[in-house]
């Protein structure tokens, strides 16, 4: 880390564990609950994430002294559909799969709280360097829930990790199966993603106890 | 009294130990506390949460010995089929049926209370309270309403979910928002709907058989609704119980007779009971009819559903069970009285409804109780809320002696 200044590496640290988007700030939740039920799912919507939110706060870190206050938000939302168009361009070109299986919800990235908030909150007021180390920092720590509850909902909902059958083959009863282990169908909707994200902000908040508000 | 007082002196022994709530639970399961008060006014009364949970648990056994028996009547029925002449003693209560039900309801209710009490125990120590009497109805009831042949793995995972999740994340017994033991039962039917539904899960070893020369199979009666078919069974088979269900809610009878202690031992609420039968009569009526009018043409899928007679929906499925036994719980129902009202009614009122309109989920009742468990601190909100506007509308009204002070005008603008 000689690299980066202590103070920039806590832009990068810090989302991904005291300050993180999803299970401290509570943003980006209908991501979360949409597209987890794969892994690999997951994985591109994190790095479609990674992508939009780096490039994307750069730019708007760049022209942050000539965008009229009033019009910003607007402003913003041009510089994230254009990059969320590119994303889904690639996708579609590249791994049209999967483009199919995440659907709207690249598009959606659009309207991804957290995307936004690090534009009003960051890159609004600081350079392009720092600008491009919070979008990084928020996007991995936003990236590490995805994969973590994809692979949980995967592993238990489908018995496979990245459609690799790891715990034997239901059908043919070989593996886990055999002694009569069965897949869990909770897992595969939605809500069971809210309650994984729940018991990973309980395991954090239970290790770190200044996390707890005063109730 | 000589093991009271050794069991006073390890109470000692073991206080401001980390070891205290587990000792302490065992300690006053069955005596009471050798410490009493000394000073201040007290109600002294025999009934505190172990108690309640006791009678409830006394109001199941009959429920409980009956699912023993016909586990073992529907296994035999269905391989031999059904007794002609059917005399009680001769082809019920017999001691093959007993032992079919010892080797497969048993077996749900050790590993209901063993996975449920060890977390309890858990969190106690943990977080250093004392054990909370909670999960021994909860306990009781999960191997009630599951089908007989629920897979123990399959019950043990429901129940650490149910227990963390649906009670001790809230803060334990009595900060929970949804009935633990529908919260199991939810998850049993979320996660492994083959086991949950279907016509091979309600008789034991129908599942094992199935494929083979000797598959038997026992569609509930509402299972055989939704799917527009025929079921052979008497109204009189339906309200005695001897029809294929989950283990403990076949038998109206006997949890009608369950209902009635819990009323006259005044731990349930009457209100709740009543109105939610009150419900699903009028549910059914609606439905019974819109077919009597003629609006509903007889292919549809909800015909037979619909057409089904108002007051047989209280006798089949889980509707009997889960009226008195869950919509009851004092924690997650409301608790004005007024609110109670409401609450059962919509309880009654949507078991039927979902039953009818979502043949996929043929028991809408356990959907119906986790539904308005979420409504009723809602419902009770706004009928404390009524009742201080009708107070206060009452108290402008009013003439407040004497007359003439000022401080009644000052008291009148304060609550205009």
């Amino acid at each position: 880390m000689a690299l980066l200044s202590k103070k920039d590496a806590n832009l990068i640290k810090d989302p991904l564990a005291d300050n993180n988007p999803i299970t401290i700030q509570v943003l980006g939740i209908c991501s979360a609950l949409a597209i987890t039920a794969e892994l690999k799912a997951s994985v591109v919507m994190a790095i479609s994430v990674l992508f939009v939110m780096g490039v994307g706060n750069v730019v708007i870190s760049l022209i942050r002294n000539i965008i009229p206050s009033k019009i910003r938000i607007i402003v913003q939302l041009v510089v994230v559909a254009a990059l969320v168009i590119i994303v889904d361009q690639v996708l579609k070109a590249f791994a049209y799969d999967l483009s199919k299986t995440l659907s709207v919800f690249i598009g959606l990235i659009i309207t991804n709280c957290i995307i936004m908030g690090r534009f009003e909150a960051f890159a609004l007021g600081n350079g392009p360097r720092r600008a491009f180390l919070d979008g990084i920092g928020n996007a991995l720590g936003y990236g590490v829930i995805l994969v973590i509850v994809g692979f949980f909902r995967e592993l238990l909902g489908s018995g496979t990790l990245f459609g690799i059958k790891v715990l034997g083959d239901p059908i043919a009863k070989t593996g886990l199966y055999s002694i009569g282990y069965e897949n869990n169908g909770f897992m595969i909707i939605p809500p069971a993603a809210l309650i994984v994200v729940g018991v990973i902000i309980w395991v954090q908040r239970s290790r770190n106890r200044a996390l707890i508000e005063e109730a | 009294m000589a093991l009271k007082e050794k069991l006073h002196q390890l109470k000692l022994k073991y206080q401001g130990k980390k070891m205290a709530p587990a000792f302490n639970a065992l300690h006053t399961f069955l005596y009471t506390p050798n410490e009493t008060t000394h000073s201040g006014a007290h109600v002294r009364a025999a009934d505190d949460l172990k108690r309640t949970m006791n009678t409830v648990i006394l109001s199941l056994v009959p429920c409980l010995l009956f699912g023993m028996f016909n586990a073992g009547y529907q296994h035999y029925s269905a391989i031999n089929g059904f007794p002609e002449n059917f005399s009680l003693f001769e082809h019920f209560l017999t001691w093959d049926n007993f032992w079919v039900g010892v080797t497969t309801v048993l077996p749900l209710v050790i590993v209901s209370y063993g996975v449920g009490l060890a977390i309890e125990f858990l969190f106690a120590v943990i977080k250093g309270h004392e054990v909370e009497e909670g999960y021994l109805v909860t306990g009781m009831l999960v191997p009630l309403i599951v089908p007989v042949d629920t897979p123990l793995w399959m019950l043990a995972i429901a129940v650490v979910f149910g227990v963390v999740i649906g009670k001790e994340v809230f803060g334990g017994t009595g900060m929970n928002i949804l009935n633990p033991a529908l919260t199991i039962r939810a998850f049993l039917f979320f996660a492994y709907p083959t086991w949950m539904s279907g016509d091979k899960v309600w008789v034991h070893e129908a599942v094992e058989r199935a494929g083979t020369a000797d598959a038997i199979s026992g569609e509930t009666i509402l299972g055989s609704l939704a799917q527009g078919s025929d079921y052979s069974y008497s109204l009189a088979d339906m309200f005695y119980g001897f029809i294929p269900g989950s283990v403990g809610e076949t038998s109206t009878l006997l949890i009608l007779l369950g209902g009635l202690f819990l009323i006259f031992s005044k731990i349930a609420s009457w209100r709740i009971m009543v109105s939610a039968v009150i419900g699903a009569l009028a549910m059914g009526l609606i439905f019974n009819g819109i077919v009597d009018a003629g609006w509903l043409p007889e292919y549809s899928k909800f015909y037979s559903l619909m057409s089904f007679p108002f007051w047989q929906h209280l006798i089949v499925g889980g509707l009997a069970f889960g009226i008195v036994f869950m919509a009851t719980d004092p924690v997650t129902g409301s608790q004005t009285n007024k609110g109670k009202w409401y609450y059962g009614f919509f309880i009654g009122f949507l078991s039927v409804m979902i039953r009818v309109f979502n043949p996929g989920y043929p028991e809408g009742v356990f959907l119906a109780i986790l539904l308005m468990n979420v409504f009723a601190p809602t419902i009770d909100h706004y009928v404390v809320k009524g009742n201080i506007k009708k107070r206060l509308k009452r108290l402008k009204t009013a003439t407040i002696y004497p007359k003439a002070s000022d401080e009644v005008d000052s008291l009148k603008t304060e609550t205009a």
